[in-house]
Parts: structure tokens; C-alpha cells; sequence
């Protein structure tokens, strides 16, 4: 450390308390106004720390200009899932926009103009469906209203079709751009009217295609990583290796000889190397000499853990129980008769999305900026603000499409863009980008939760389960509240309907491994459970493992799944025989409101499973943009399948094992399956679709391989070690 | 060390460690973004460029051993070949998150010269090297025969 | 910016009417919460510690003369192959002799990440070949190996899943080794490809010994007449 530094921290420390005092005053204040205006000040101290965006007469989310373009902004964060199209075809389709003349913006977080910016549990299009197709209606009353007063006509006798506004009665027409003027000093209506699902003619069509395509294929398109800032610095950061180890001792004379090496200093995640480029901090960081406090780490390895599950799953894990899923008389008497015994494990996954962890981040006093993948904007607008210890309307935090996410990004605790906001934070006025390497980002924690499923079925006369009984056992993902999301997918089963009794124990054991949202979430792991204990229970019934499901759906009188599986049973040809060798598995899900039924081809070579093909077939309610929901089945069963041929994140003794993709494989080209998706047409509203293909693949691949051998799963995923990586050569068969 | 080397088209004189990746070279002094981090152990391709035709994995590659060989990035391919690959990459609406994109389009296109009309189990075999986390793959398949139709003159 | 400067006295006026008391006491415990959660805590600073050598664990060869004792020359011939197989079924020469068309990698003799196969001249199919990858000389960054001649040996030249003995046969003769003696001595004792077991990189071991040692070893075996295990 040389003298400037020091002196420069004695600065810093006397100007922390002048923060400290303004922050603590400012929110003290804030917190009673807030009380009395809530909305005014959660827009304050959420909307931009920079500019507000430009005014456009038509809200928030449009703007049009004398060219005849429309500009859609996107509140929501584009990770791949294409959520830029489905919003922008939701306004087009109200507006009656020329879809080709529309071009899709990324907004700023910004909760004055667009209101809350999360972009999670695949909700976007379901909790934009209102918002966006008002906001295109009342755009498009502007244009007639418009046209209605330049041609003295009735505005009821005036048509919109692609950007035109026509009469056809008097013949005339004009262009947005013609009409803009006079539109812009139209008052919207307070309630516009919005059309029917018979009347779209975008929504629902081919024609919402995704408007990135261009700049991705070319390397165009700026990510987080490719931010370059005048005067940047990269930074990278030496982890502690386990979870809840904390830094003892380290000495930074090597690495600040590395050339290009700028500085080193202590933060609360490990110790951050600032350089002039990405190697150098690399090297610098190779170079730290570090000793750990391992005194709170976790320091088992994965055979402990599962152990100590199974332990707790049994009732002596010393740890209370919440009940869910209960109903019935007396759901706790113990099961008699014919009982069946279930038991399934699960692995922590890493989300490996393709861009590691990154961000760009640049503090000056109180004002903060930051680009990055950020897809929980609202929230890591405030935990950057608590970082700088400023206020959250002085962070402009600037949305950039992310190299995938699959949940990463959206840590609750925004653990990656706080660390650079702490780093940039002490190089006052350089910009900063933070860089983690892949093995950063596999050992870093936030893996979709290992879970222990116990299930104990009593059986009724008629083949059918009469009484449930669970005991799950899986770290909560969040830190207060029940932990509704490890048993989601169980909960409201429709497989409960011919039950007398449901009777469900969640136990979440506490421990330094941090968990966090995976896609899918609960139903990655219970859908395997549900759908596997279907598949042996109809076997042990004797029935086709379809006819099965379809009898206990009538019974809960679900006729959306009863819908999906007919149509999954046509397309898939269930019922006609398949060549020697091979075998077909079934499986239908829930998650986030979609329904989403799998049929799954497969052999077994030399006991690898081999997936040749999977018919899919979905219920997302209204189907916005169908060809980004054929993209996200694809990608969702190919990602669903490398969890569950391949994925696993072990500890020994604390350590992380699996660190890159040489012993964290993922499906590769050679292993994806073809992949057919049906639509179900439907008028009910929409509902998410970047999540809900995930959970139905591992157990229909479970499901055709106890087709297969009569073996049923019991853990994921199926295949590890030497046996992961020895991916054949004649995958899909 | 100082190392001149000849990345698309110009040559340019960099100061660098002579084990510094490729990668870094072309991305933090070069400014050439469009050329991805993504494993840094030659896993998943996403920084693969062309060095001589050839396609290689540059974080993989020290600048020490580039020599005189002509490196060729996303940012510069425009041969037919090129064209037609990232025009069906488009029509197909192939990429999802996009950012293995790039190295998926400079192996499609690496594998279209070295064979202009390459089976599934060619394409397979060919572009294993490259992981899409989005799983794209049946999308790239599909791009690339429709790119060699293209480049053989028929409609697709 | 007027608009700014003027809010917080009026909002602070109404605190103290809306709330009184209990409101403000409220407002105190929130106060002393981000006293508590803001107040910033000590950072370490960097100190010298000690570097720790970390000595390989490297595994020696016997040299030549310990073979001496052995007096009968066939016996000796095969001890001195015995000698040798520890080299040449070290994972550093196993992993490019595979039984299939994939080599394997790591101590543990994985099948290779990404799958690649020999292709036609050992070098690897169109766009996964060895090239692609592995450069002349192993890369620090990313830890993969190199050397400008890296490619898998001959099929017939597989070594994996193979007895010690099958392999000595293997290597003498010429049809599936593709080699003379004085040509496989100086494969063994020369070739830099061979000598990258040495110098693997990577954090990878060694296999035992020099290749110097190695090269003396495979010399005395032939000079004993090359005889094999069973």
C-alpha cells in the first residue's frame, strides 16, 4: 500500500460518516413521508439516478417518431428468453403497429416511468399483459382520434392496419408519421378499449419474431462483459475457496508486481485486484498470498450432507418441520395397509450461464452508475444504494441484455453487483468492471437447493393413492417466510384427488452453502418426484401410466391437463409401439401457471440414457409470441436434460469439485434431442414460458427408462463422474 | 515483450505477456468484443476465432505463438460463406441469450469451407466444441443446412 | 433542483404532526438499524506471509545400474521393461494411446471434454482438431497442454486396457508401431512430444523420472535383448 492510498482511506473514512449522517437522516425522513405518500417516495428513491427518459406523448413504453418508427421501451431485462418481442408485440398488436417498423429499446431501472423492474419467475409477459396492451390501445385512440378530427369523420368508421390510419368510407388514409403531430396533442383515454383474442392479428402469429437476432449472430450486441469505459479498470477477486470461510491474512507484494496491476485491497467478499486489463488482474490474483479463517465455513462434503438429510427426513435432524400440502381428517394417523415407500435425492446445480458474473460500475460521492445484466433491476438498484450508502435515486443502473442468467442474476442479495459497486466504491471516480472467471461463478454459491424427498403413498382398493404423507428436506431460498418454493409443484397436486388424507413436513435445514432461485425453481426437483411416483403407482396398478394420469385429473377436474395430455398423447403417438430398444416416458408439470407435458424417446447405451426425441406440447394461455415458446422449449429441455444427465455440484470437505465445464458437462450438440412443440390454443390470459419446459424432461427420461429395465430413479442426476463426461458419439441414437 | 500481430486485415503492435490469451489481446486491447469469454480452458468455445482459416480456440492461444498468422473475428468474416451462415442464423432466429453466438457462427463457418454440405452427424461432430448454456443446438443444426443450401444455389 | 431542497423541511414538519412520539421513536429504531448495518468495519491490510514451497510429488525412475544385480539377462531385460511401463502407463502417455477413437485426459483418464475423435492422421476430425486447442507448447492461462507433433497414437498403437506385455509386444513390432528399434529408441528418448510427460503443465504430474532417465532405461532393455513381460 503506498502513502496516497492510506491518506486517501483517512479521507474516505471522515467522508463515510457524512454519508453515513445524510443517509441515516435522509432515510429516517424518507421512511415518514413514506408513510404518508408511499408511492411518491418509492418513485423517488427508485426512479433513475441519471436522466428520466425522454417524454413521449404515449407513456411510458412508446415513442414514435417522424419517420413512422415506433420504439418499444422494455422494462423487462432480454437474459435470451426474447421478452423484448412478446412486449413489443403486446403494444403492436393494441397500436396496430407495422411489427417491422418496430424497434425494441432496453429501459434504464427506472420506477417512476416504468414501475417495478423485476424480471423473475417468468412472469413477464403474465404481469405486463394489461400494462402493454393499454399502453398500445390508448396510443392507438391517439392516431384515430387524430385522424378523425384532420378528416371530420367519425372516429368509429376509422381502421388502423400496420402503421396506417384509414377511412375507408371517404378512402382516405395516413401514416403514424403523417398523423404524429396532431396524435401527440390527443388526450389518451382513461379506459381504452382493447381487443378480443379473435381479433389479433399479430399476437399469436409467426410474424413476432425476435429482433436481436442480427447483432447476436455478428458479435455486435454490447453485453456486460464488453463494456469499455475511458480509464476503466478490471477487477477480479479472490474468493474464500469455501462457504462462510472468511479472509485471516494476505499479502499483495507479488501481486502488485505483476505489470499492470493498479492496486489491492481487502473487501468483505476476499480481496480485489484492479488492473489496467483482464489478464493482468488475472495473474495479479494468482500472484495474492491468502490464508482463510475457516472457524464458520462449512466444511462437509456431499456424502455428509446427504446423510444428514436423510437423517433429518427421518426425524432426527434435530430441526423443526412446517407443515404443507395438509388436508384431509387426521392427515397425521399413521398409513396402514398397502403403503408404498419413496425416497429421492436430488444435487445442488450451478446456473453456468454462458456470461460469468460481470459488472461495470463507476461511484462518485453520492452518485453511483452501473451497467449490467441486472435482472432484478428495482432491487439491485436499492443494494447498490445500501453499498454506496447512498440513496436509490441517485444509482443509474443501466439494464444490459445478459449472456444468460437461469436465475443467477437474480440473487436476491445482487451478490456480484454489490461486490463491484464496494470495489468501485474505493477507486472513487474509475469505472470498474468486475470479472469472475467460470470457476468464480461454479464456486460461488447461490446453486439451486440439494433437496431429500421421503414419500409414503397408502393405497385404495381401486389402484388409486387414498393417503400422501411427505417429508422434504431442502434449504429455504429465502430468509424469512415459509419455504413454499421447495415444495412447489407438490402442493396443490392434482394427483391429491383421490386422496382421503395429504400430510407434508418441509424441513429446511440452515448452513453456509447459499441457495438461490434455479430455473424453474421447486418444480426442478418435485416434478421428478410427483411425476416418478405416478409412473410406479400405475404400474403397480397395472394401467397405462397416461390412462393413470388421465383418471386422476378428471377426478380434480383439471381439464387443462387433461387437454395438455390428450394432445401429448396424440402427437407423441403414445399408443403405437416404438422399435425394440426403445421406450417412451411421459411427464406433466406446473410451473408459474404453465402447463407443460413431455413425451421423451429413449434407450439406454451401455446404461446412458439416450434421448432421441421429445414431443412437447403447453398450455401458457394465450400464446403471445409462439415461436420464442418453440425457442424456450428447446432450450428448456436441453437445459433441464444436462441437469439431470449431468449435474451435480459436490463439496469435499467444503470444497467445490465441479468448477468448469470439463466436470460440469452440459448438452452439447451431439446429445441435444429434436424437440417438437405443440401450442394449446387457448383465450385464457397468458402465462410464463422461460421456466416451465425445465421440470417435465428429467422425469419423462425417468419414467421411459423404468419403462425400460423396472428400475426406477431415485437420485439425479443419472449419470456422474467418468460416466458424465463419456458422452457417446451416438446420442440421440 | 512487444508482438505484432495481423488480426483482420491490419497489423497491430501490442505489449503484452507473451502467455497472455489471444482472447485478452483481442478484447481488452484491441477493443474486439465481439469475441467472448466464456470457460477460459478451451470448454466451450465461445472465443473461437479463425488463425489462418483455422478455427481455434483463442483463450487457449498465447500471443507469443500467433507469429505471423492472419487472425480473423466475428467482426471482420464476410465471404459468401460467412454471409450465408449468419443470414440463416437470422432467418432461423437462432440465437437466445446470443452470447455463444459468435463462436457458434465462426465454427459453422469454419466447418462450411473445410465441407460445403455436411451431414447432421457432420455438424454434430464439428460444433461439439461449442456449448449454448440456451441450448440452440437443433436451431444451429438447422442454420447450417439451410446456409449450405444456400451456398449450393438452391431455395431454402 | 430548487424543488429538491425545499422538500425535505416540509417533510420533516409532518413527521412530527403525523406521527409524534411513537412515530419518531420509530423512525429512531430504524436510524440505529442502519447506524448498526452502515457503520463501517475494519479492513485488513495486506502483510507479508511467508511463501510456502510446494514440492511436487514426484515419483523417480530406478536407473539403469540397479538392474545390474540381476544376472540373467532375459530377467534383467524384463525387469528394465517393467522400469519403463511405468512411464508409458503413466496417465501422461496413456491418455493418447486410447483403445477407441477418443483419447482420455486427467489423472483419473476421463474421456476427453469436448468429445473430439482421431480422424483420419490422429489429428482430429474438421473443427475439433488437436490444433484447435492445443497450441506448441502448453498455455498458462487456460492449462491446456501442448506441443507442435500433439495427436493420438496409431489404433493399432493403443495401449489402454492392455497388459504391460501386450504393449512391449505391440511396440516391437514394426507393422503396428511403424517403427524400427532405432527409431522407437529415439521416439522414447528424444521426441520432444514424448518429452512433454516431463513437462506437462497444468498442474498435471509428471511421469516418473526424466526422459534422459527413461531414454537409458528403454537403451538397456534393447541392449538386453528387448524382452517382454508375459
Amino acid at each position: 500500500m503506498t502513502e496516497d492510498a492510506q491518506d486517501s482511506r483517512g479521507f474516505r473514512l471522515t467522508r463515510r460518516r457524512l454519508i453515513l449522517g445524510g443517509t441515516l437522516l435522509g432515510g429516517a425522513l424518507l421512511v415518514g413521508y413514506g408513510v404518508a405518500r408511499p408511492m411518491d417516495v418509492a418513485g423517488a428513491i427508485l426512479s433513475g439516478g441519471g436522466t428520466d427518459p425522454e417524454e413521449s406523448p404515449f407513456g411510458a413504453f412508446i415513442r414514435i417518431d417522424l419517420e413512422g418508427w415506433v420504439t418499444v421501451v422494455n422494462k423487462q431485462q432480454e437474459l435470451g428468453q426474447g421478452i423484448h418481442a412478446g412486449m413489443a408485440a403486446m403494444i403492436a398488436e393494441e397500436l396496430d403497429a407495422d411489427w417491422d417498423r418496430v424497434k425494441v429499446v432496453e429501459a434504464r431501472s427506472n420506477f417512476r416511468a416504468y414501475g417495478v423492474q423485476i424480471t423473475a419467475g417468468s412472469n413477464a409477459i403474465a404481469t405486463n399483459w394489461d400494462a402493454m396492451r393499454n399502453a398500445g390501445a390508448a396510443a392507438r385512440s391517439m392516431f384515430v382520434n387524430a385522424a378523425a378530427l384532420r378528416w371530420d369523420v367519425e372516429p368509429d368508421a376509422i381502421e388502423v392496419r400496420d402503421g396506417v390510419v384509414s377511412h375507408p368510407a371517404s378512402q382516405q388514409s395516413a401514416s403514424f408519421a403523417e398523423l404524429l403531430v396532431e396524435a401527440s396533442r390527443q388526450t389518451p383515454p382513461q379506459v381504452p378499449v382493447l381487443k378480443t383474442a379473435e381479433q389479433y392479428r399479430l399476437i399469436g402469429t409467426d410474424r413476432v419474431r425476435r429482433k436481436d437476432s442480427q447483432p447476436k449472430s455478428n458479435g455486435s450486441l454490447i453485453y456486460t462483459q464488453d463494456v469499455q469505459r475511458p480509464n476503466m479498470l478490471v477487477a477480479m477477486v479472490a474468493h474464500s475457496p469455501r462457504f462462510g470461510g472468511r479472509l485471516a491474512r494476505f499479502d499483495d507484494s507479488d501481486a502488485l508486481k505483476v505489470p499492470g496491476v493498479v492496486e489491492v485491497f481487502a473487501i468483505d467478499t476476499g480481496v480485489a485486484v484492479l488492473a489496467e486489463t483482464t489478464y493482468a488482474a488475472k495473474l495479479g490474483r494468482d500472484a495474492l498470498r491468502l490464508e482463510w479463517d475457516d472457524t464458520e465455513a462449512e466444511t462437509r462434503s456431499t456424502a455428509d450432507l446427504v446423510a444428514y438429510y436423510h437423517d433429518i427426513a427421518a426425524g432426527n435432524g434435530g430441526i423443526g418441520s412446517a407443515d404443507f400440502a395438509t388436508m384431509g381428517e387426521d392427515p397425521d394417523a399413521p398409513l396402514t395397509g398397502d403403503m408404498v415407500e419413496f425416497s429421492f435425492d436430488f444435487p445442488y446445480l450451478a446456473h453456468a450461464p454462458m456470461e460469468t458474473m460481470d459488472c461495470v460500475a463507476e461511484v462518485n460521492g453520492f452518485d453511483v452508475s452501473i451497467s449490467s445484466g441486472a435482472h432484478l433491476a428495482s432491487l439491485d438498484q436499492v443494494m447498490a444504494a445500501f453499498t454506496a450508502r447512498t440513496i436509490p435515486g441517485r444509482v443509474d443502473l443501466e439494464v444490459l441484455p445478459a449472456g444468460g442468467s437461469f436465475g443467477r442474476r437474480g440473487v436476491m442479495t445482487a451478490d456480484y453487483l454489490v461486490e463491484c459497486v464496494r470495489i468501485a466504491q474505493r477507486v472513487q471516480g474509475r469505472p470498474v468492471k468486475l470479472m469472475w472467471t467460470r470457476e468464480d461463478e461454479m464456486r460461488a454459491g447461490f446453486y439451486r437447493p440439494m433437496s431429500h424427498h421421503r414419500v409414503w403413498v397408502e393405497m385404495g382398493a381401486d389402484g388409486f393413492p387414498a393417503r400422501w404423507r411427505f417429508h422434504s428436506v431442502c434449504q429455504a431460498l429465502t430468509p424469512v417466510g415459509d419455504n413454499i418454493q421447495a415444495t412447489e409443484g407438490i402442493t396443490h397436486s392434482p394427483y391429491f384427488s383421490t386422496a382421503r388424507t395429504v400430510a407434508g413436513k418441509i424441513f429446511s435445514p440452515r448452513f453456509p452453502v447459499p441457495v438461490g432461485f434455479w430455473r424453474s425453481v421447486g418444480a426442478s426437483h418435485t416434478a421428478l418426484v410427483m411425476e416418478h411416483v405416478i409412473d410406479q403407482l400405475a404400474r403397480r396398478a397395472g394401467q397405462d401410466p397416461a390412462a393413470y394420469r388421465r383418471s386422476l385429473f378428471e377426478k380434480a377436474g383439471d381439464d387443462r391437463r387433461i387437454a395438455v395430455l390428450d394432445e401429448l398423447m396424440e402427437k407423441s403417438g403414445w399408443s403405437t409401439p416404438i422399435e425394440a430398444g426403445w421406450s417412451r416416458g411421459m411427464a406433466i408439470s406446473e410451473a408459474f401457471g404453465t402447463i407443460v407435458g413431455q413425451v421423451a424417446e429413449v434407450r439406454l447405451e451401455g446404461g446412458r440414457p439416450v434421448v432421441r426425441r421429445v414431443v412437447a406440447v403447453v398450455d401458457c394461455g394465450i400464446a403471445v409470441a409462439p415461436d420464442q415458446i418453440t425457442a424456450q422449449m428447446e432450450g428448456s429441455i436441453g437445459f433441464g436434460l444436462s441437469a439431470a444427465l449431468f449435474g451435480a455440484v459436490t463439496l469435499k470437505d467444503g470444497y467445490v469439485q465441479e468448477t468448469n465445464f470439463d466436470t460440469y458437462p452440459v448438452v452439447r450438440m451431439n446429445e441435444m434431442p429434436a424437440v417438437e412443440t405443440h401450442i394449446i390454443k387457448s383465450t385464457n390470459r397468458p402465462t410464463g414460458m422461460g421456466e416451465p419446459g425445465v421440470p417435465p424432461i428429467a422425469p419423462a427420461v425417468a419414467n421411459a427408462i423404468l419403462a425400460l429395465t423396472g428400475t426406477p430413479t431415485t437420485a439425479l442426476p443419472f449419470l456422474s463422474g467418468a460416466a458424465a463426461t463419456n458422452a457417446g458419439f451416438s446420442m440421440r441414437g | 515483450m512487444v508482438y505484432a500481430v495481423r488480426v483482420n486485415g491490419s497489423l497491430h503492435k501490442v505489449e503484452a505477456d507473451g502467455q497472455t490469451p489471444l482472447l485478452w489481446v483481442l478484447r481488452d486491447t484491441l477493443g474486439l468484443t465481439g469475441t467472448k469469454y466464456g470457460c477460459g480452458i478451451a470448454q466451450c468455445g465461445a472465443c473461437t476465432v479463425h488463425v489462418d482459416g483455422q478455427p481455434m480456440r483463442s483463450c487457449s492461444l498465447p500471443i507469443e505463438f500467433v507469429g505471423s498468422a492472419e487472425v480473423t473475428t466475428i467482426e471482420a468474416i464476410d465471404d459468401p460463406i460467412a454471409t450465408a451462415v449468419q443470414q440463416a442464423w437470422v432467418a432461423r432466429d437462432v440465437p437466445q441469450c446470443g452470447f455463444c453466438q459468435s463462436g457458434q457462427v465462426m465454427s459453422a463457418v469454419a466447418l462450411l469451407r473445410a465441407m460445403p454440405s455436411p451431414s447432421d452427424s457432420d455438424i454434430d461432430t464439428a460444433m461439439s466444441g461449442n456449448i449454448c448454456r440456451c441450448a440452440t443446438y437443433n436451431r444451429i443444426r438447422a442454420a447450417i443446412h439451410d446456409a449450405a443450401a444456400t451456398l449450393r444455389g438452391e431455395a431454402v | 433542483m430548487t424543488r429538491r431542497s425545499d422538500r425535505p423541511r416540509r417533510r420533516r414538519f409532518r413527521i412530527a404532526r403525523i406521527f409524534g412520539i411513537a412515530g419518531l421513536l420509530v423512525v429512531a429504531a430504524i436510524g440505529l438499524g442502519l447506524v448498526y448495518l452502515l457503520y463501517p468495519r475494519p479492513v485488513l491490510q495486506s502483510e507479508p506471509i511467508a511463501v510456502e514451497t510446494l514440492y511436487a510429488q514426484l515419483e523417480s525412475l530406478q536407473p539403469v545400474s540397479a538392474f545390474d544385480t540381476i544376472v540373467e539377462p532375459r530377467l534383467r531385460s524384463v525387469a528394465l521393461f517393467e522400469e519403463v511401463g511405468r512411464v508409458l502407463q503413466s496417465p501422461r502417455c496413456m491418455n493418447c494411446h486410447p483403445a477407441t477413437d477418443r483419447p482420455t485426459q486427467t489423472e483419473a483418464m476421463w474421456p476427453h471434454m469436448p468429445w473430439v475423435s482421431r480422424g483420419l492422421d490422429g489429428g482430429g476430425e474438421a473443427n475439433m482438431r488437436c490444433t484447435t486447442c492445443h497450441q506448441a507448447q502448453n498455455a498458462e492461462a487456460s492449462g491446456v497442454p501442448g506441443n507442435a507433433k500433439w495427436s493420438l497414437a496409431p489404433i493399432e498403437m493403443a495401449w489402454q486396457g492392455k497388459s504391460l506385455g501386450d504393449i512391449c509386444r505391440q511396440l516391437l513390432d514394426p507393422a503396428r508401431s511403424h517403427m524400427t528399434r532405432e527409431e522407437l529408441l529415439h521416439h522414447m528418448a528424444e521426441d520432444d512430444l514424448v518429452g512433454w510427460a516431463w513437462n506437462p503443465g497444468g498442474g498435471r504430474q509428471p511421469a516418473p523420472g526424466t526422459q534422459d532417465e527413461f531414454g537409458a532405461l528403454v537403451a538397456a532393455w534393447l541392449e538386453t535383448g528387448a524382452q517382454c513381460p508375459q
